[in-house]
């Protein structure tokens, strides 16, 4: 990024040298962007203008990753974090678990209390799935009114918890949307564990997870569904299709190689024995 | 947030290394045991040597490898010394005698029969090792669906089910394709039929599992899992003798029946999986 910065500025033609002139680079939008989120705050004064430089980057690049509304991981910090996580699954077999969650019958609080009340409900929501959570798990605002949280070294049987926990959370909050009026909404949880092998995607994860989420609505809302692993079992059923109209001939090598080779009808006798 | 800019050192040894192996890696699985699944990797390897390609067989069966027997090769320095550290990756493969490279687990190797964190990162550490330098590296997998199997599996580019016309082979392949599809999301798996009776009875035996396979398993419109019939290899007494004299059937008798069906197995890979495009 400083790189292209500089290379349009015949003044500051090395990265590394401290005589970048600052009045020289165009840093009012950048510093306006920082200035006016309340996500981010803007870089203190530095002694050398590579410092300060540096810092107003690091502070653009943490405001790229946040939802301006909730102040949550945006989708592009969850799709990397999801990335990363997917590694470490496959290299540690550690569990990771992804949960979705997506208020229910969201429209309703838009269209009766207005979009206003609509985002203080979505910031409610958000600061309370963060509260469920550990510090190292990743919550973000997927998109609209869905949320998505990272849970890395989550274990199996503490999933269903976790899930359950944001779920009641939610529903038990009181959210005040004007000074005379507070409503509860609810939410439905779908979540599946990262799988565990080396050519698994974040696509896959998400879509797995995605499924239990529509599951949970389509089971009538303000509930969790989890992914998981299916047992492996073959039904009689399948096994009776599997070679039922299969009409396969004896091995013919038992009879007709028999006398091509010596010794062959030996191993036939061995053969049809067992 | 800043982790996303400046990602924090990783104390694992394989932090540098790229998950994703590179090249083409193919698994031979079966399900069930003694369906010939180390016969056809070994033979496949030969077979695919003689078409001049640079091939390397590893024995991904860590706890019950049977890769040494089959071959009659029993290096000094194996698989187990290069996990233990004991020796480099390029001191334990050696020449078969079909032309191909090997690296042989080894005994010793019990330990490994469980995936734990260290044997997932050994494997990859192996197969990013080897990938670079070989046109095609085959795993030759355990039987079963171990977690262990499911890893060496979830490596490789491309997978070949071995199965007999046997209902327990069956039955087993079909288990083992199920998980391949519902856990590692696997669209396409390539199906290699051995000892068969007669002429299409391997091609009537995939469809038939493809059949099950629709109605049970990919019941999902959007992503449809293809079995792919890549071969039948015929009951073939030349087989019985090789292996017992634990010959290559490549080396032993390269016209009779099995072999010229391996041939054509080879050849077949070569062009749909091993390089496409030329």
């Amino acid at each position: 990024m400083l790189e292209q910065q500089t290379s349009t500025h015949p003044v500051a033609t090395n990265t590394s040298s401290p005589s970048i002139a600052l009045q020289q680079l165009q840093l009012d939008n950048a510093c306006a962007l920082l200035d006016n989120s309340m996500l981010v705050a803007l870089p203190p004064p530095h002694d050398s203008p590579t410092g300060y430089l540096q810092g107003l980057i690091d502070g653009l690049c943490e405001l790229s990753l946040k939802d301006p509304l909730t102040g949550l991981s945006n989708r592009r910090h969850f799709l990397s974090v999801l990335e990363r996580t997917i590694d470490g699954v496959a290299r540690s077999g550690d569990p990771a678990l992804l949960l979705m969650l997506d208020v229910d019958h969201f429209k309703r609080v838009n269209d009766t209390y207005g979009h206003q009340a609509g985002d203080v409900v979505l910031q409610a929501i958000g600061k309370a799935i963060a509260g469920c959570v550990r510090p190292m798990d990743t919550v973000a605002r997927y998109g609209g009114e869905e949320f998505a949280v990272v849970l890395p070294n989550c274990h199996v049987s503490f999933g269903a918890t976790v899930a359950e926990r944001i779920r009641a959370t939610v529903e038990a909050l009181v959210i005040p949307v004007s000074p005379s009026l507070s409503i509860q909404v609810t939410a439905s949880v779908g979540g599946a564990y990262a799988p565990e092998w080396v050519r698994s995607t974040a696509s896959l994860w998400t879509e797995r997870a995605d499924l239990q989420l529509y599951r949970a609505k389509s089971e009538g809302r303000n509930r969790v569904c989890l992914d998981h692993q299916q047992e492996i079992y073959v039904s009689a059923e399948e096994k009776n299709l599997l070679f039922g109209h299969l009409a396969l001939g004896e091995p013919a090598w038992i009879e007709s190689v028999s006398g091509e080779v010596p010794g062959a009808s030996a191993l036939g006798a061995a053969q049809r024995v067992n | 947030m800043s982790d996303v800019v400046n990602p924090p050192e990783s104390n694992e040894s394989t932090a540098t290394v790229p998950l994703k192996p590179i090249g083409k890696v193919l698994a031979v699985t079966s399900g069930k045991g003694g369906v010939g699944k180390t016969f056809v990797s070994a033979n496949l390897a030969a077979a695919l040597a003689k078409l001049g390609l640079r091939v390397l067989v590893l024995d991904a069966d860590l706890g019950l490898a049977n890769l040494d027997v089959v071959l009659n090769l029993y290096p000094k320095i194996t698989l187990h010394d290069v996990f233990t550290g004991k020796a480099k990756l390029e001191e334990a493969i050696i020449r078969a005698p079909g032309g191909f490279s090997v690296l042989l687990a080894g005994s010793g190797m019990v330990e490994y029969s469980r995936l734990t964190p260290e044997v997932r990162d050994d494997f990859l550490r192996i197969m990013n090792g080897l990938t670079p330098h070989y046109d095609v590296v085959l795993l030759d997998t355990g039987a079963g669906i171990s977690d262990v199997v499911l890893f060496a599996v979830s490596l490789a580019s491309e997978v070949i089910v071995v199965a007999t016309p046997e209902p327990t082979s069956l039955t087993d392949a079909y288990a083992t394709i199920k998980v391949l599809v519902g856990q590692q999301k696997r669209q396409t798996i390539r199906m290699v039929i051995n000892q068969t009776a007669r002429l299409g009875d391997g091609r009537a035996i995939t469809v038939q599992l493809q059949q099950v396979l629709d109605r049970f398993v990919a019941t999902d419109p959007a992503r449809p899992v293809k079995l792919v019939h890549m071969g039948d290899i015929p009951a073939d007494l030349s087989v019985r003798q090789a292996v017992m004299r634990r010959q290559l059937l490549m080396q032993t008798t390269p016209s009779c029946p099995a072999a010229m069906a391996i041939s054509q197995l080879a050849l077949k890979l070569e062009s749909s999986v091993i390089s496409p495009n030329r």
